[in-house]
């Protein structure tokens, strides 16, 4: 039977520099896939166009490449990208000038865009779209004057269609992650666009590896004691079968696990209803999915069920939405944690009396229950560190709560002076507006560009 | 009594200000358990004062495990939560600590 091999090198920009060197010199494979596009990291893509140009898209990409693109070349492994973010054009031109530099011949860069639909939205409000937030209903009205940019998640036919013109590296800018496995796979299958248990099974092929090493033992909660040689964890790989059935594994004699304990944390991770996986492409239906352990790091995955997807395209909008800070303090035995409220305290009382206007103030005590909350099993540390961050509409609001936080230091005693970066400076916020609007209105283009 | 961390596993993500958690049965045998005793309302009393909105469950018996989506339970999510663990990175480890009975 057909199988295509298709392996994950970064789950997420500033992911391990050696994954993608390692999956291509590790064994066969057929194709690379990279992601790099977050939620949030289109919204900071966008503030370093802002500064740049030119810039707006994973740099880390390109230097990464540098090492890897002849051998790619040379086993004809085949690397499909979403390092394009808001600029794949760029990325695109950027790749290609490296080639040239490099020496390297032959190159093919498809260019997949079409996602950014920042210049469609007035013509589709004048249509009827209201681009209401996914998540809070609340209305667009309220980020209309501020919006900085607007991409929506496409699927996979631009990138088999670049690979079906000849690209030995697709460049895309926001699509689905999942896209970047099934689009190799609908290339190199010929499934048809409404088989859609094959759609769903490709789906939950890229959801498993889209997180790289989450599906190898990395982030295990399951027993991340007994994950060997983290260090060299080996990133996954899916052997997809014509059927669809798939299996998980890695590259002999790298780190970390393949189980069925681990492909099933990564197969919940950031799910919603597990019948209704949504994606350009397929609705996928998870409820079906069987794991077995076929062998040592390899699990088989089955049952994959889909039916068609919907109208809509998801959108991800960003907007600046005020500015953040955070200053660190550490406190120390005796009475950490009671010093570090009582400093937090001093800190609120003088903020109040300033007559600021914070959106949100909030304390955390690092080191005592600054992530379980009222849930945090008692105990009383011997050092803490009080954490206050504050959030505002305007920089200098947050800019005057920084000169609140020296002073601290001859409030309770025990205090051991500022953490490096503690001291409160102020970052813009980028925030994250999900939407909706018809697929209709995408209309996502291809280019291949040749170095000869 | 027995603490949900004795017999399970657990992986949590972030969508906005919702967070969802997968419960996932160490021994498939336990499931049962599981899906018996670790309601959505077990799951909103426990996370009651972090989980400001609704918690909803799915069952996938087939890999033993369930799935939790909490909404509003991210100080606002995303780049605007002011919070340590903004992205929910460690709630699944926060719901092992429940207690049920077996």
């Amino acid at each position: 039977m057909r199988t295509v091999r298709i392996a994950n090198g970064q789950g997420f920009w500033g992911d391990s520099l050696a994954a993608p060197g390692a999956q291509v010199r590790g064994g066969d494979i057929d194709y690379l896939t990279l992601d790099y596009l977050a939620e949030i990291t289109m919204s900071v893509l966008r503030k370093q166009q802002e500064r740049d140009p030119d810039a707006g898209y994973a740099t880390d990409f390109i230097v990464m490449m540098s090492e890897i693109l002849q051998e790619c070349m040379d086993k004809d492994i085949k690397v499909v990208a979403n390092a394009g973010g808001i600029n794949p054009l760029g990325c695109g031109q950027a790749l290609l000038d490296l080639a040239a530099e490099i020496g390297v011949t032959g190159l093919r860069v498809g260019i997949v865009t079409g996602d950014d639909v920042m210049g469609d939205l007035d013509r589709l409000r004048g249509e009827g779209v209201e681009l209401t937030n996914l998540d809070t209903g609340e209305s667009f009205e309220t980020i209309a004057d501020r919006l900085a940019s607007a991409n929506a998640y496409i699927g996979a036919e631009p990138i088999a269609r670049a690979l079906a013109e000849g690209a030995n590296v697709v460049i895309t800018g926001r699509c689905t992650d999942p896209a970047l496995v099934l689009g190799p796979l609908m290339y190199e299958m010929g499934w048809a666009w409404d088989d859609w248990d094959r759609l769903a099974a490709g789906t939950i092929a890229g959801h498993v590896i889209e997180c790289g090493a989450q599906a190898t033992g990395g982030s295990f909660q399951g027993a991340w004691q007994d994950v060997p040689d983290l260090a060299h964890v080996g990133y996954p790989i899916v052997e997809v079968g014509d059927d669809g059935t798939f299996v998980v594994t890695k590259h002999p004699g790298t780190g970390g696990l393949v189980t069925s304990a681990t492909v099933s944390e990564q197969l919940l991770y950031e799910l919603g209803d597990p019948t209704t996986y949504l994606s350009p492409d397929v609705t996928a239906d998870f409820t079906g999915v069987e794991l077995r352990q076929v062998g040592d790091d390899r699990v088989e995955v089955s049952g994959a069920r889909g039916r068609p997807p919907t109208d809509s395209l998801k959108v991800s909008m960003a907007y600046p939405d005020g500015f953040r800070a955070s200053a660190l303090i550490t406190y120390a035995w005796p009475d950490a944690v009671k010093k570090a409220k009582a400093a937090d305290g001093i800190l609120r009382t003088r903020l109040e009396e300033l007559d600021l206007d914070f959106r949100d103030i909030h304390t955390a005590l690092v080191g005592y229950d600054s992530v379980h909350g009222t849930l945090t099993p008692a105990a009383q540390p011997s050092e803490v560190v009080l954490r206050v961050s504050v959030l505002a509409d305007e920089k200098h609001v947050v800019r005057r709560f920084a000169k609140e936080i020296a002073p601290l230091v001859m409030g309770p005693p025990g205090c051991t002076g500022l953490l490096a970066s503690g001291r409160g400076q102020p970052s813009q916020v980028m925030a994250y507006w999900p939407t909706l609007i018809p697929k209709t209105a995408v209309d996502p283009q291809v280019v291949v560009k040749e170095n000869k | 009594m027995k603490r949900l961390v004795d017999i399970a596993h657990a992986k949590s993500g972030d969508k906005g200000d919702s967070v969802n958690i997968g419960l996932i049965a160490r021994d498939r045998s336990d499931y049962v358990l599981l899906e018996r005793e670790v309601t959505a309302e077990r799951v909103a009393r426990h996370f009651a004062g972090i989980c400001l909105g609704e918690v909803r469950r799915y069952e996938l018996p087939k890999l033993g495990a369930l799935n939790f989506v909490l909404t509003s339970a991210l100080g606002g999510g995303g780049t605007t939560s002011l919070r340590v663990d903004a992205q929910g990175k460690a709630m699944g480890e926060a719901l092992l600590l429940m207690e049920i009975d077996d």
